[in-house]
């Protein structure tokens, strides 16, 4: 018999230490990163050395590489450049295009909305041959503006998909009411269905954004001069030189790129599950 | 204030297929409260939301104060509408809410604080302003649904079953209150009820709708006394109208007035009637003309201020025929499943309705053996 106390002193320990696992399972990169930045190259190389500590003095010679060797801040600010356009484009198409198939088209409006999905589901890497293509008849190549053509064609239709589901968990009444009480249909929308939705609405531009930073295949193949690139194909173009891999910088490029975005995640975590499963719960 | 009509009102909602509203000619009063009385079904949200303007009219016409205002968009209607679901706006305040068509139609913002106080104050939720519509109980949102459709001082009311989400005891209190409240402002106010005893108690005349048309408007007491056809007959009334079919006729008398036969006056020494009742409620005048049926009870029925014997009629004109009868709780008499008995109709209370189109008729003397 284990006493009421007993046992929730237990239950207490065990949540602690699931706690205890998954944090340390998922801070064990951050902290990796963080520490293969600062040390030596000798040190990095050396197998007989406890690799979880440092070993030689730390030193800053990586990071100036990285930011002085590189073009990396301009990388990472053609990757905010293209990801806030993108972002814009998204919002753009795909929020009145949701509402529409939501509410105005009935049963049509689900079929189109299901079709829509599907050509989410085509790899990319099938079409960017294609792409390619297209990009060079617009004159595109080596541009940033070829990427910001080609991403909203896969973050539309995802963020349509999503949105739709959205706006369909919103009574039809609740716009009626509007109605009634002094507002267009527009303006229905604007004051009541789009305030209703921002969970959704956030969770498209995270996923819009995250998927312009760490998407490869058209960035590599859009993209050749060096000042063009965006942060994902640059980094490992420029710091993998033959098999010489710069480790300490390539880890500083990493940890630089990827905090404000688990930041962000963390900062919207709630309404992003919400995000994603609306409709699950009342 | 104004006046509500409609003029052969319709809606098809897909082609080929009958009309949800079919033809609908009606006129409120001014400051009437004039209820819609239907199945679920028959077509009363649809016309209600036609009148405001949330769905479009296959043909007819609708005026507000005298003007046709088909081509109108709800917010230029003048009209404020409480629906079902109450339709809160969840992300915004109480507060919020009812300020919300003040805000959408311009009112001067000096204005908002004070009419929101007038009109929560007048709902009793002065206290609820802060609060999001989630954390209000059913009654609470609806008073709130109630105060943000009166804030803009509308001339119409449009309610669709808006006590149907509360529960039974609450209902009947908030009923009372809406009577009372709209008796108050005196705004001319249309109300969809499923519910035969809110409309018989609410209404100034009820509108009885079934399958889109209108059977019958009038008071409670004429759509209840004075059925129009057998439809509004048997849905108004718990149980409904007996009703017998015979040659082109059908004969109908309401439960309560199918009573037995030694408690009616005429039938027996007044002290002996008096003994078998405890209370003085039973019709003890003398009623004309009866028409003598032998009740055989197949169940019972005890609702506490009454009861309801159900069977069938024995011999006659009508062997076999299922009916029912109200009896009052001051009856003492001890009626058991599978007895006969002697019952009497007043033959002043018979209805008359023609077989085929099952419209009332003048009444006939028809052969009872
Ligand atoms: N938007 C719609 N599309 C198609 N049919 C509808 C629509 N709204 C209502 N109907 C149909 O119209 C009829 C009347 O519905 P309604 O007005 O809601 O009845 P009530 O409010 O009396 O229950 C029903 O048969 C219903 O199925
Ligand atoms: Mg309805």
């Amino acid at each position: 018999m284990v006493s009421g106390t007993g046992r929730r002193v237990f239950g207490g320990l065990v949540h602690a230490l699931v706690l205890m696992a998954f944090s340390v399972l998922l801070a064990f990169p951050f902290y990796w990163m963080l520490i293969t930045i600062f040390k030596r190259t000798n040190d990095l190389y050396n197998l007989q050395n406890n690799p979880f500590k440092f070993n030689e003095k730390p030193t800053l010679e990586h990071l100036q590489l990285l930011f002085h060797d590189t073009l990396y801040l301009r990388w990472v600010a053609n990757t905010a450049f293209v990801g806030a356009i993108v972002v814009l484009i998204t919002l753009v198409l795909a929020v009145p295009a949701a509402y529409a198939l939501a509410r105005l088209t009935g049963r049509w409006g689900e079929r189109l909305g299901i079709a829509i999905f599907l050509t989410y589901l085509v790899p990319p890497t099938l079409l960017f041959i294609p792409l390619s293509r297209l990009v060079a008849i617009l004159g595109l190549q080596d541009s940033l503006w070829s990427l910001i053509v080609v991403y909203p064609s896969f973050t539309v239709p995802f963020s349509i998909w999503l949105l739709m589901g959205f706006f369909k968990s919103i009574p039809r009444e609740l716009e009626d009411a509007a109605m009634v009480d002094g507002l267009t249909r527009f303006g229905a929308f604007v004051k009541l269905v789009v305030p209703i939705s921002v969970s959704g609405i956030l969770t498209v531009v995270i996923f819009s954004f995250t998927l312009v930073t760490q998407e490869f295949v058209y960035a590599l193949t859009f993209i050749s001069s060096e000042a063009h690139q965006m942060v994902g194909v640059g980094v490992p173009i420029f710091l993998v030189r033959g098999d010489v891999y710069y480790w300490g910088s390539l880890m500083a490029a990493c940890l630089i790129t990827s905090l404000p975005i688990a930041l962000l995640y963390n900062l919207f975590l709630d309404r992003f599950i919400a995000g994603f499963t609306v409709g699950a719960v009342k | 204030m104004a006046i509500v009509e409609t003029r052969k009102l319709t809606k098809v909602f897909k082609q080929g297929q009958p009309g949800a509203v079919n033809h609908v000619d009606l006129e409120t009063r001014e400051g009437e409260f004039l209820v819609f009385l239907g199945p679920s079904g028959s077509g009363k949200t649809t016309l209600l939301r036609m009148i405001a303007g949330l769905e479009t009219p296959t043909s007819g016409e609708i005026l507000i104060g005298g003007n046709v205002v088909n081509h109108l968009p709800p917010r230029e209607r003048r009209i404020a509408m409480v629906f079902q679901s109450y339709a809160l706006y969840p992300h915004l305040t109480v507060y919020q809410n009812i300020v919300f068509p003040l805000k959408a139609q311009k009112v001067k913002k000096e204005l908002h604080k004070q009419k929101v106080e007038w009109a929560s104050a007048l709902l009793g939720i002065g206290r609820l302003l802060d609060r999001k519509p989630r954390e209000l109980s059913g009654g609470e949102r609806q008073r709130v649904a109630l105060a943000r459709a009166i804030v803009r001082e509308p001339s119409v009311f449009l309610l669709d079953e808006p006590l149907s989400n509360l529960d039974a005891k609450l209902r009947a209190s908030a009923r009372e209150e809406l009577e009372q409240f709209q008796k108050r402002v005196g705004t001319t106010t249309i109300y969809v009820t499923h519910d035969q005893v809110e409309a018989m108690a609410m209404g100034d005349r009820v509108v009885v709708l079934n399958q889109g048309t209108v059977r019958q408007i009038g008071t409670p007491q004429e759509v209840y006394d004075q059925p129009a056809d057998t439809f509004v007959a048997t849905f108004l009334g718990s149980p409904p109208m007996n009703l017998l079919e015979t040659d082109d006729l059908i004969v109908g008398f309401r439960p309560e007035r199918f009573l037995p036969s030694g408690l009616v006056a005429g039938s027996g020494s007044t002290d002996e009637i008096a003994s078998r009742m405890k209370t003085e409620h039973l019709l003890l005048a003398d009623v004309g003309k009866r028409v003598p049926l032998r009740f055989r009870v197949e169940y019972i029925e005890y609702l506490g201020a009454e009861r309801i014997l159900y069977g069938a009629l024995e011999g006659g004109r009508f062997p076999g025929k299922a009916v029912a009868s109200r009896i009052p709780s001051g009856v003492t008499e001890r009626y058991e499943a599978n007895s006969v008995h002697d019952f009497i109709v007043p033959e002043s209370e018979l209805k008359f309705f023609d077989r085929a189109s099952e419209k009332r008729v003048a009444p006939k003397a028809i052969p009872w053996q």
